[in-house]
């Protein structure tokens, strides 16, 4: 199976951003019904800044690709989501360290290490209404998919579908975490901005990393 | 969207460098990462406290920057925490060398972004003690949520801490005087009407003309139930309420009163608020022996108010009463 190389990776991170930049007002909307109105504008400032750090993303191996993504989200982004994802990359970049590529079942243990951060800083577990909702289940069917033999892209879609069934699972839920979590009862009935944008990470993950 | 902008971008740094302008004997403003030092920091030998979460609830905390009160304050974007690096400069811009107490309200991104710069100046040998605010009753208090909210008891505690430390306590003494202010104090707010995040547009909720939002928080975030709207001596006894059986406040306590305004709303109003509250306290025998009446933690442009009650002894009110010198607070200076 091939590697994932590290221009795909930026490329995935480019994808990301676009799709941050198309959602920016759903993500903003689904933000005022639960939390404070600033998911999309916060992570389309964040992305906006990496991607004008390209030229600098293009010389560093995988692992600091992910650190200069984690750093300049941690600095731009602001509220719980900027320290959150920029704890993912933070820890993803960790993990990857000074490779010019990963494989799949590397990129797997990547993830693995940047869920993980996320966990311990936000200190959600699924179930909360959060954005671990879609994070675990992506991540868990990713590595299955792959353990199991399949490619790359096939395990990438099913992160992707995984994800969006987590999505769909924090609907119904009272939130106990976050802001949402002030609301009790009247959190249930929305979908959670965090999970709505985790959605896209995989949607771009399975629209770049294979191809 | 009517507002006195040039651009929903610059909104923050251009009021904050005008902040920085009106009061440049009191205060430095410091841009790329932004925050707000007192004009004379670092103090040698004093602890610094530095406090910041979103822009919008001015004059909190830029405008309680200042002699016997903040040290720092980082602004982040309307309604988002600052980040980390914010944090991380005020920290070292106010360390005078015997630690930094880092005020912090109960909101999951300001909690979060407070402990990564807390772990960063740890990692530069400053000493760091973090205290979360979280004083808002409006929010049930369990282990299944983010906790209750950081809102009225802020200003509070930055004033008496701050009073504290100019009087040379150790960052121990000061962070357990923080403990003791977020103990004491409990707040709840309400809104008349929504406010607009410059960068969103529109406002954060739709409030019929007859309605008001209870519990309300300072992010225009919805609180817990909405009703008809009523007198303002009825919506004074549905928030004191809940505030006096919480802690509870009894009988021959002395107390602190703040009405405080969520932007919109006048002080013509406030005071209406304030001598309901005042003889809904006296009636329970609970004596009122200092206020705060204005807009000190605010929402925008939100019509509406929050009351905290905070419960005083000898030494909370003898740090309250110190002088202080800040844009938003100041008196005996």
């Amino acid at each position: 199976m091939s590697n994932i190389s590290k221009d795909k990776f930026i490329s995935w991170i480019e994808r990301y951003a676009g799709h941050i930049a198309d959602q920016k007002d759903y993500l903003t909307e689904l933000d005022s019904a639960i939390g404070d109105a600033d998911h999309g504008a916060n992570m389309h400032r964040g992305f906006q800044a990496v991607l004008a750090k390209k030229a600098d993303l293009q010389n560093k191996d995988v692992g600091g690709l992910f650190k200069s993504v984690a750093m300049t989200l941690i600095q731009t982004v602001g509220g719980a989501s900027g320290a959150l994802y920029g704890t993912f990359f933070l820890q993803a970049s960790t993990a990857a360290g000074a490779k010019p590529e990963l494989s799949p079942a590397e990129f797997g243990t990547v993830l693995d290490k940047g869920l993980a951060g996320i966990v311990l800083r936000g200190k959600a577990a699924v179930g909360d209404k959060t954005m671990v909702d879609a994070l675990q289940p992506a991540i868990k069917a990713y590595k299955y998919s792959i353990g199991a033999g399949e490619d790359l892209q096939k395990a990438l879609e099913s992160a992707t579908v995984a994800a969006e069934e987590g999505l769909r699972s924090t609907i119904p839920i009272v939130a106990r975490k976050g802001r949402a979590s002030y609301l009790g009862e009247r959190s249930a009935g929305h979908a959670d901005p965090g999970a709505t944008s985790t959605v896209l990470l995989f949607r771009a993950a399975a629209e770049t990393l294979s191809l | 969207m009517k507002k006195l902008i040039n651009s929903p971008e610059n909104v923050v740094l251009e009021s904050i460098t005008g902040l920085g302008a009106a009061f440049s004997g009191i205060i430095k403003v410091h841009t790329n990462p932004n925050f707000i030092t007192r004009a004379d920091a670092p103090v040698k030998g004093k602890v610094a406290l530095v406090s910041g979460g979103g822009s919008g609830h001015e004059p909190m905390h830029g405008g309680f920057v200042g002699r016997g009160m903040l040290d720092a304050a980082c602004p982040g974007a309307v309604f988002t925490s600052p980040t980390p690096d914010q944090m991380y400069e005020a920290t070292k811009a106010v360390n005078g060398g015997n630690g930094v107490l880092h005020i912090v309200k109960n909101y999951t991104g300001d909690v979060m972004n407070f402990e990564m710069a807390a772990d960063l100046a740890r990692a530069e040998a400053i000493e760091v003690e973090a205290v979360v605010i979280d004083d808002d009753v409006a929010v049930k208090d369990s282990l299944y949520t983010a906790g209750r909210r950081g809102v009225g008891t802020t200003v509070l505690a930055e004033k008496i801490c701050g009073a504290a430390a100019e009087a040379g306590g150790s960052l121990k003494e000061v962070a357990a005087l923080c403990h003791k202010v977020n103990a004491n104090g409990r707040s709840m707010g309400m809104a008349l009407t929504s406010c607009t995040v410059p960068h969103v547009g529109k406002p954060t909720f739709d409030l019929p003309e007859d309605e008001m939002e209870i519990g309300i928080g300072i992010h225009g975030e919805p609180g817990r139930t909405r009703t008809k709207l009523k007198s303002a001596d009825e919506i004074t006894e549905t928030l004191l309420g809940p505030i006096v059986e919480d802690l509870p406040f009894k009988s021959g306590d002395e107390v602190l009163l703040f009405v405080n305004s969520m932007g919109g709303t006048p002080l013509l109003e406030l005071f209406v608020i304030y001598r309901k509250a005042h003889e809904i306290l006296t009636k329970a025998g609970i004596k009122v022996t200092r206020s705060l009446v204005g807009p000190y933690i605010t929402s925008l442009e939100m019509a509406g108010t929050s009351i905290t009650v905070l419960k005083l002894d000898d030494e909370l009110t003898r740090l309250w009463d110190a002088p202080v010198l800040t844009p938003g607070l100041r008196w005996g200076a």
